[in-house]
Parts: C-alpha cells; sequence; structure tokens
C-alpha cells in the first residue's frame, strides 16, 4: 500500500531531547500532571494509508462478478436517477434546494457493498440522493420525497435534502452543514452501548470541516472509542469556495492527527478504492476503533439547480469527466470480460426503466394531507398544538 | 413523604429511571467522576459505572449531537447542562435536529432525549450566565419544555420526562438545588406533562408564576391575604405544551390576571400566554393583563442593578392591587 509521511520539522535543535509523538494510547487511567523534564522539542511523524484509484481489484475486494455488476447497475441507477430529478426540476415537479451528488456514487457505492446493510448506520449531509439509492431505498420512495407526496420516503415532509430509512440504515439527509456528524457519532455510541456489532459512518463535504461540530464529534469519537467513522467527501468545492480558499491545512486526513485518529486518503473515482477503504475501517470500527477518511471526488453538477458554477473553469469540469467514476467501472468490467456490452446496454435499459417508473409513481402518489401537518412532530396523536 | 433537596429530588429520578431502564444514560461536564457541577449527581457514577455516567469534554455541540445521534438509535439520553446559558454553543443541535428529525424523516425516528440543566438568573453572574431560556426553546415544535418549581414536582416531571419518547428541555435552577421541600413517597411517582398545579386557590386575583417566581407569587398571596384579598396562585410547571385551560379556569371565577416571569418581558412566555387569556377569556376580563418580569436589559453585575433586574415582588404586589383596582 501507498504510503504518504508528513513530518513536522523539529522546533529546536535539541533532537537529542526531543519526544516523538506515538501511536495514539488507549488508556483511559487517571494520569496527573506529567512527570518528567518539560520537552524542549515535539517531532510528528504521522503515516496516511493511501487508496489510489486502479490499485484494487474486485478480486482483492473478495467480489464476486454478480458483485461488480450489482455496483454496476446501482452507480447507474444513482446517475440515471439524478439526471432525472434534475429535469423534473426544470419542469417544477420538484422543488426547494435540489443537490445533485452526479460523480460521486463511486462513494455511496463502495460504501454501501462494504457494509452489513441493516445493521450499520450511515448519516449524510443534504447531497444524500446517492447514499440512499446505494443502500436499496426504492426510486420510487425517493423520487417520491422530492415531489412533495404521500409516498415518498419521508412522507413527503422533508424533500431532497431528507432521506430517511429506518429500516436501511439511514438517519438522515440533513440540511445544516456539519450539524449531523455529531449524530452519527452519538449513533456510533448507541452501536457501542448496545453491543449490536454495528458502526456508524458519518459523511460530510470539505464544507464541513470547518465546523466546530465535526471537529468536536471527532474528539468524541476518538475519546470514547466508538465505533465511528467520518468521511470527507471532498469534492474540492464549498458551494463556490475552493477548499483552498477556505481551509488553512487541505489535507483533510491531517485534521484526524490532532483527535488521535488513524486517517487515509482514497480516490473517490474508483468504487473499488473506497469499497477497500471502507472494508479495512468498518473492520477497525467493529474493534472500536474510529477512523477519518478523506475521499477525493468531484461533482460534475453545480452545487444545487441554481449554481452558475463561474468558480470553476469548463476545461477543470470536461478534465475530470475523464476520470468518471461509471464509466472507469464499466470499462474495467468489459476489460475482465465479465459480461458483454450487450448486456451492459440492458443493464441501462432497466435502469432507465425504472427511474422513469418512478417518476410516474410519484406523480401518481397523493399529496400530504392538510392534516398530516399536525403529525411526526411529537409521539402523541393528541398533542394539543395552537391552531 | 420525604423531605429532598430539589438535586436530591432530581438525582432520585435519575436514578429510578436508570435502574428501571438499562437505556437510559447521563452525559454531561463534570457529571461523573466530580459528582456533578451542582452535585445533582453525586454518586451516580459509582452506582452505574462509567458506561452509563459519563463525563464529557466542553464541547455542548459535540455531545448535545452525540445524545441526539444516541436517542435515534434507541437509547434515552439524559444530557446535562452545567447551565443553559451553555445550550446556545449546541442550539443547533436542540433546535435543528433533535426537534426536528422525527418530523423530517415523516415520523421513522423518535428522538427521546431529556436536556436538563440551571436556568434563568443566580445572582451576579453578570450577562451571559443569568439567561432565562424558556421562550426561546418553547417556541420550537417538536420540543417540550418544562420548569419545575419545587423537589415533588422535580421529581414526578423529570421521571416523566425520562419516559418520554419526545425531545424534554427540562429547565432547574442553581438558586433552587439546595431548597428543600416534601416529595412523595409513591412508587413510580410521575406527574403528568402538560398539567398546571393550583398551588393555592382564590377568588380575587390569578397569578401565574413558574419556577422561582413561582416564590414571588406565594409572598404576594400571602400579603395580600393579610389585608383581605383572596388569590389564586397556578404554578404552570410546563412551559410547553401549556395548560391554559387551568388558567382560563382560574380566571372565569378572579377576572384578573397577573403573570409573573422573570424572563426578559419581550416576545416571552408572559406574553404568550396573554395572547391566549385575551383569546379565550376576553369577556371575563374585568382588568388588562398585567406581568412583571426581569428589565429588558442583559443581566448586569452590579448588586443593586442586578437586584433591581429581578421581578419584584412589591411589583407584582401593585400589580395585584391594580387589576383589582383597590389602592
Amino acid at each position: 500500500m501507498a504510503k504518504q509521511t508528513r513530518k513536522t520539522p523539529a522546533k529546536s535543535p535539541s533532537k537529542a531531547t526531543s519526544t516523538t509523538k506515538k501511536a495514539p494510547s488507549r488508556s483511559r487511567a487517571k494520569k496527573v500532571v506529567p512527570e518528567g523534564t518539560f520537552p524542549t522539542s515535539l517531532e510528528l511523524n504521522v503515516t496516511f494509508d493511501t487508496y489510489p484509484a486502479g490499485k484494487f481489484t474486485h478480486k482483492d475486494l473478495g467480489l464476486s462478478i454478480d458483485d461488480v455488476l450489482s455496483m454496476y447497475r446501482n452507480m447507474l441507477l444513482q446517475r440515471r436517477f439524478e439526471e432525472r430529478a434534475a429535469q423534473m426540476y426544470g419542469k417544477q415537479k420538484i422543488a426547494g434546494f435540489l443537490h445533485l451528488y452526479i460523480g460521486q456514487e463511486a462513494i455511496s457505492t463502495g460504501t454501501s457493498t462494504a457494509i452489513k446493510i441493516g445493521l450499520d448506520s450511515i448519516i449524510t449531509a443534504y447531497r444524500d440522493h446517492g447514499h440512499g439509492l446505494a443502500l436499496g431505498m426504492t426510486a420510487n420512495e425517493c423520487m417520491a420525497e422530492m415531489f412533495g407526496k404521500v409516498g415518498g420516503c419521508s412522507r413527503g415532509k422533508g424533500g431532497s435534502m431528507h432521506f430517511f430509512s429506518k429500516e436501511k440504515g439511514l438517519f438522515g439527509g440533513h440540511g445544516i452543514v456539519g450539524s449531523h456528524v455529531p449524530v452519527g457519532v452519538g449513533i456510533a455510541f448507541a452501536h457501542k452501548y448496545k453491543e449490536d456489532g454495528g458502526v456508524s459512518i458519518a459523511f460530510y463535504g470539505d464544507g464541513a470541516a470547518g465546523q466546530g461540530s465535526v471537529h468536536e464529534a471527532a474528539n468524541l469519537a476518538s475519546l470514547y472509542e466508538l465505533p465511528s467513522i467520518l468521511v470527507v467527501e471532498n469534492n474540492h468545492y464549498a458551494m463556490g469556495t475552493a477548499v483552498h480558499r477556505a481551509f488553512a491545512e487541505t489535507e483533510f486526513t491531517h485534521h484526524a492527527v490532532g483527535y488521535k485518529m488513524k486517517a487515509a486518503l482514497v480516490d473517490g473515482m474508483d468504487v473499488f478504492s473506497v469499497c477497500k477503504a471502507m472494508q479495512d475501517h468498518v473492520a477497525l470500527a467493529r474493534e472500536n476503533k474510529p477512523s477519518m477518511l478523506e475521499i477525493r471526488t468531484y461533482r460534475y453538477r453545480g452545487h444545487s439547480m441554481s449554481d452558475p458554477q463561474k468558480y470553476r473553469t469548463k476545461e477543470e469540469l470536461e478534465s475530470k469527466k475523464n476520470e468518471d467514476p461509471i464509466i472507469r467501472l464499466k470499462a474495467y468490467i468489459l476489460e475482465h470480460k465479465m459480461t458483454s456490452v450487450k448486456a451492459l446496454d440492458a443493464i441501462d435499459e432497466d435502469v432507465k426503466d425504472e427511474v422513469l417508473a418512478s417518476v410516474e409513481f410519484a406523480e401518481n402518489s397523493p399529496v400530504p394531507d392538510l392534516s398530516e401537518i399536525y403529525e411526526h412532530i411529537y409521539d402523541e396523536s393528541d398533542y394539543p398544538y395552537l391552531a | 413523604m420525604a423531605v429532598l433537596q430539589y438535586r436530591e429530588a432530581l438525582r432520585a429520578a435519575m436514578t429510578e429511571e436508570m435502574e428501571r431502564d438499562s437505556s437510559v444514560f447521563l452525559m454531561g461536564e463534570e457529571v461523573a467522576e466530580y459528582n456533578g457541577a451542582y452535585k445533582v449527581s453525586e454518586g451516580m457514577l459509582e452506582k452505574f459505572g462509567p458506561k452509563r455516567i459519563i463525563d464529557t469534554p466542553i464541547s455542548e455541540s459535540g455531545f448535545c449531537g452525540l445524545g441526539v445521534g444516541a436517542a435515534m438509535a434507541g437509547l434515552r439520553p439524559i444530557i446535562e447542562f452545567m447551565t443553559f446559558n451553555f445550550s446556545f454553543v449546541a442550539i443547533d443541535q436542540l433546535i435543528n435536529n433533535a426537534a426536528k428529525i422525527r418530523y423530517m424523516s415523516g415520523g421513522q425516528f423518535n428522538i427521546p432525549i431529556v436536556f436538563r440543566g440551571a436556568n434563568g438568573a443566580a445572582g451576579q453572574l453578570a450577562a451571559t450566565h443569568n439567561t432565562s431560556t424558556e421562550s426561546i426553546y418553547a417556541t420550537i415544535p417538536g420540543l417540550k419544555v418544562i420548569a419545575p418549581s419545587n423537589p415533588d414536582d422535580a421529581k414526578g416531571l423529570l421521571k416523566s420526562a425520562i419516559r418520554d419518547n419526545n425531545p424534554v428541555i427540562f429547565l432547574e435552577s442553581e438558586v433552587m438545588f439546595g431548597w428543600k421541600g416534601e416529595v412523595s413517597d409513591a412508587v413510580d411517582y410521575l406527574i403528568p406533562i402538560g398539567k398546571a398545579r393550583i398551588a393555592r386557590e382564590g377568588t380575587d386575583v390569578t397569578i401565574v408564576a413558574h419556577s422561582k417566581s413561582h416564590y414571588i407569587a406565594m409572598e404576594v398571596a400571602d400579603q395580600l391575604a393579610l389585608e383581605g384579598y383572596s388569590a389564586e396562585v397556578i404554578d404552570p410547571r410546563t412551559i410547553r405544551p401549556f395548560d391554559i385551560d387551568t388558567v382560563i379556569e382560574s380566571i372565569k371565577k378572579t377576572n384578573r390576571c397577573v403573570i409573573i416571569d422573570e424572563s426578559n418581558p419581550f416576545a416571552s412566555i408572559s406574553s404568550e400566554i396573554t395572547y391566549q387569556i385575551q383569546e379565550r377569556a376576553f369577556d371575563y376580563l374585568d382588568a388588562p393583563v398585567l406581568r412583571i418580569t426581569s428589565k429588558d436589559v442583559p443581566a448586569p453585575y452590579a448588586k443593586n442593578l442586578i437586584e433591581y433586574y429581578m421581578p419584584q415582588a412589591k411589583d407584582a404586589y401593585d400589580a395585584c392591587k391594580r387589576v383589582m383596582y383597590v389602592k
């Protein structure tokens, strides 16, 4: 595995008395004021694993050909679903904010392939369609949610940003940047408390990495030794602000060092790299060893539907399209002769049909009855609202 | 009946509920090894161990969010704020996550969590450590807000709050932690959320006051009684849902109402109660509803100024005389 090494130079010339930061100590024994002399210098020597694109084969991941084809279909479903959603937004069938995940599908699919769906937990921000579909939520319930219909996964109460599925372990779909990351750590806390063997994975964007709540969450996950993975989906732009304009430290793996967490860098344009990283870090989490992943990805569409995208060049966008995770996987499938072009075309047709059917389902699903406005706020059905 | 301090009643409620339900845990700053900043959780670490009595770093946003996630995943967290002044650095977790996730998820996820701790003014602590947060949290659909004035209510309502399937903001008081009162010995002593207590029956004026202000109301009622006037004192106990029915029934009898509330006045609980009274009991009122609150300023430090800032018994007494049209 490729290694990335970072060394912070010792501030003092007196190397002989410098101390080196060791692997994180997990001891929670009471410590009083440290013994001995005050260090004259401190050295930081940390190595991060990386998961480059093209490094792993499906066999390395223990995946069958059927698994790979299923991943291909899953990524394609997310892509076609969102292309159709964008069209429906144009037709004003979908309102509010619509943030597309197009380009980032290897992350959701790579993750859902590596976890135990139903046991493990996922929480993410508002760019949530991909994660929902990857976990097995139906295109029907997802499209209907965006149409504001009762057939939606959240009965039309949440919309595009608030997909939830208790059954599939999707804990949302959250709209306040960074706010859901401590919640994800709390879900990890519950997994450990209940000793159910599950892990919790919290996804957030590069923009969220500047929020205090994310850093508090990272500290708590490590301090309490929780089965938690914090994942930065670095798509390089927080809305229109490029990472280097927002962060003094643009290597997000380095953020983990302050919290004594293992961290790794992953190429998010290769679904196998994501899947392998997740397999490794889920295994760590199951031993209550939390970690952080930076997954570098790229969103091909704007931040939301109203984004003129003046912060990046067309050339940059086009160059990134050469790295398209779906095209990459398709090439891999054909290169390894897993199936024929014809069979892949059939998958494409099947996915298109599923998405079209979801539009029809959403159209036909009724809007919520006005009485629904007072439902699902409190557990009680007779809560006395002002009316 | 046992005589307990307010803090002991809270501890008894938490202890009983933790013995009853293994999914309940207590988390907050200094709750475990320090035995609680105000000794509410004294001895609980020893009794329940570090898995269930958990010290946190000073990271309100982090541990409140952790509580919300744990609640979504089936646990019943009690999150202690050393005081509710510090809840403001975590207000996003309370308002956007605890209160709204159930609704946004179409009812898929309950958030059975209690955020509890000291609320309101507590002397010469200056502006940032003296805030009454009732109206801030009570305005949010999805939250319940409770503010008990005595050990008995504190125990019965905290037990109900821990069993409630919704997020509950449970407002205590630094000043009252040491105050003593009789507490019911009943097994499983539960006071229903949303029910006011008529602390003193009367016929001439209704005084509505919760938490510490309740004691001003009782003092004023005593004073009025010496002069032959009969005040009815209502302690709402729960702020949201508010038991307006009990207040309205009282006003139908007294035709007058004075509200004492140590919150800052603008858009406060007293504003809301007053609105509801005029809507439901306009024809029964013989005088305008008056309120006595803290001053409409940040809490000052100087002893004379903070004393002046707080709602005054003399002002409440004068207000009662005014609505009764007597001198």
